[in-house]
């Protein structure tokens, strides 16, 4: 029998409380969640071993340079392979296709919670739903065929209209404009709509409406309640799903392939400028066709393109999940 | 003592009021008069329409897309729902305090006070003197004085509703309407809100819907009893002062009503 030691009187004994499953039925439940679970992680792993074991030729022949260089000869006598202008290319049309694509989300997400009777809504939150469905192979098509000249023309404009800025001036206008950052940026927006408006209408309609009616009686209008007091109460929640559809952007392969001249002369930030990069569409295009010295550098090319992928998604479940400490009481 | 310009209160009567939401009427024929510096309880059971009868007084009722409404409320005189006034005039000319603290949350304390002006664009001269002047009026001032620069939801439940009265004053409206201000606050908080109320009525007319009788009796003037029977919209059933609804009730319904035997 336990004794308390300050007072010598007996501890009550605890109980064996019963944590895990009882019926024969739960155990085997219980079994079977438990190993689709874990065959999910133990994929994940498999995959990161392969893409590292890979990798680590190339990464260890070209060190750092792998991620600042911009030459690729993979079949010379010392093979080179730097994965600089792809890298930066992604992270150029990731950021374009966010800049385009977050007003167009933003302002859907409002129209929909705001502004649409409910029927209308519904329809509105299902085309925008159907946008996400359509695989990004059509996006492409319909980039090259229907989109890219459309895409030229707004081009031009903006090149005669604010040419002065160097993100829009070009050298030789006769060689730009086709298979830009530009296009691949506004084919990325497209693809990445869907996601940050659904997180965004998701924020938008967990508002107080406490908030909005107290901010309409001060005398606010639909514009200033939505400036002063509907955006700056979701904004990490709106931040979280534009890194989310980074985080896609990054990854995004196909789509950019029909549209983006790759090149490894690299493009800083000259966006309708026909060449670019994108990290996952170069391996697309080089796959078929590498030697086995080629293949280890697309394969350290996954790894990099994952791991900035995975870190963007961490990041943005970390201010999805922070956002709004208000609402949790 | 602060030197504040403080707009005068304002005489608001309401002619024949009749709300519908869709198909479905919820008030009818609401002639009330709430004269300038008098404090106006409106009493009744849940559902009765008094919350959304006090939404039309500031046009907010309209915000609602099945709203219909009849009839005319008078701002000294002035219809406020004629095609020429603006709902944002009248919204800041008569200040509204909703059942449940709603400070913004990103806001500190002090953005919290100037954040009317801000949202109706209106320009914010010594804005250091507004804030004072209007929490002061909340009787808060003394409690945050130190900490304006703090997020308001920092604040106690009964802190938040006196910020947002404060919030409401900072406008200088003419009239103020209270939804159930204290319904979601302790004992405490009650009774310095009910101060702050008799203290504003020396500048500005008030009406306030309460569930308490009690309170009723202790901060009005004059009371309202509305009711409604089932399927039918609600009615005025009798309006007068607060000693006399309460004491000397001619209508058995009231009389049924204010000492608790339904509702």
């Amino acid at each position: 029998m336990a004794i308390d030691q300050k007072s010598g009187s007996e501890l009550p004994q605890r109980r064996k409380l019963a944590a895990g499953p009882l019926s024969k039925g739960d155990k085997w439940f219980y079994r079977a969640t438990a190993i689709s679970a874990n065959f999910a992680f133990v994929l994940v792993a498999l995959i990161v071993v392969f893409l590292f074991v890979n990798a680590w030729p190339t990464l260890s022949s070209q060190g750092i340079s792998f991620i600042f260089g911009d030459i690729w000869n993979p079949d010379a006598k010392n093979p080179v392979m730097q994965l600089g202008p792809m890298l930066w290319g992604s992270i150029l049309v990731g950021f374009s296709g966010v800049l385009l694509a977050t007003p167009m989300a933003i302002s859907a997400a409002y129209l929909i919670v705001y502004l649409l009777p409910k029927p209308a809504a519904r329809v509105a939150t299902t085309i925008i739903d159907l946008l996400a469905a359509l695989p990004s192979v059509v996006i492409g098509l319909w980039g090259i065929a229907v989109f890219t000249p459309v895409a030229i023309s707004w081009a031009k404009i903006s090149n005669q209209l604010l040419g002065w800025i160097p993100i829009f001036h070009v050298k030789d206008p006769n060689s730009a404009f086709t298979d830009s950052p530009f296009i691949a940026g506004w084919i990325v927006a497209v693809m990445i709509v869907p996601i940050i408006t659904s997180v965004t209408r998701e924020i938008f309609s967990q508002m107080d409406d406490g908030l909005i009616n107290g901010a309409v009686a001060l005398g606010g209008s639909r514009f200033s309640v939505f400036r002063k007091v509907i955006l700056p109460t979701s904004s990490s929640g709106i931040i979280g799903g534009i890194l989310l559809g980074l985080g896609r952007a990054l990854g995004e392969t196909v789509a950019i392939l029909y549209v983006l001249q790759l090149s490894f002369k690299i493009n800083f930030f000259s966006v309708l400028e026909s060449r670019g990069g994108a990290v996952a569409s170069w391996i697309l295009a080089r796959f078929g066709e590498a030697s086995s010295s080629e293949f280890h550098g697309l394969m350290a090319a996954g790894l990099v393109i994952f791991l900035v992928t995975l870190a963007v998604n961490m990041v943005a479940s970390f201010i999805v999940n922070r956002a709004q400490p208000w609402r949790k009481n | 003592m602060m030197n504040s310009t403080t707009a005068s209160a304002s005489t608001l009567s309401t002619e024949d009021i009749s709300v519908w939401f869709g198909e479905r009427q919820v008030l009818q024929d609401i002639n009330l008069v709430f004269p300038a510096n008098q404090v106006t309880a409106l009493i009744g059971p849940s559902g009765c329409g008094k919350s959304t009868f006090l939404r039309t007084l500031n046009r907010m009722h309209e915000l609602i897309p099945s709203a219909g409404l009849a009839g005319r409320v008078l701002l000294d005189g002035q219809d406020i729902y004629d095609s020429s006034v603006d709902a944002v005039d009248v919204r800041i000319k008569v200040g509204m305090v909703f059942q449940k603290p709603n400070p913004f949350p990103t806001m500190s304390i002090r953005e919290n006070i100037l954040s009317g002006l801000k949202l109706s664009g209106r320009k914010i001269t010594d804005a250091d003197d507004l804030v004072e002047t209007s929490l002061r009026r909340a009787s808060i001032w003394n409690e945050v004085k130190d900490r304006l620069g703090d997020q308001a939801l920092s604040l106690s439940g009964g802190q938040q509703q006196r910020l947002c009265i404060a919030r409401s004053l900072a406008m200088n409206p003419e009239v103020l309407l209270m939804d159930e201000p204290c319904s979601a606050l302790d004992p405490g908080s009650t009774r310095r809100i009910e101060e702050t109320i008799q203290e504003l009525s020396a500048s500005m007319t008030i009406v306030i819907v309460t569930h308490n009788m009690q309170q009723a009796q202790r901060v009005s003037d004059q009371t309202a009893f509305f009711l409604a029977d089932e399927n039918t919209p609600g009615v005025v059933v009798e309006f007068g002062r607060t000693e006399d609804l309460f004491n000397t009730p001619i209508d058995p319904r009231t009389n049924d009503y204010v000492n608790g035997h339904f509702g």
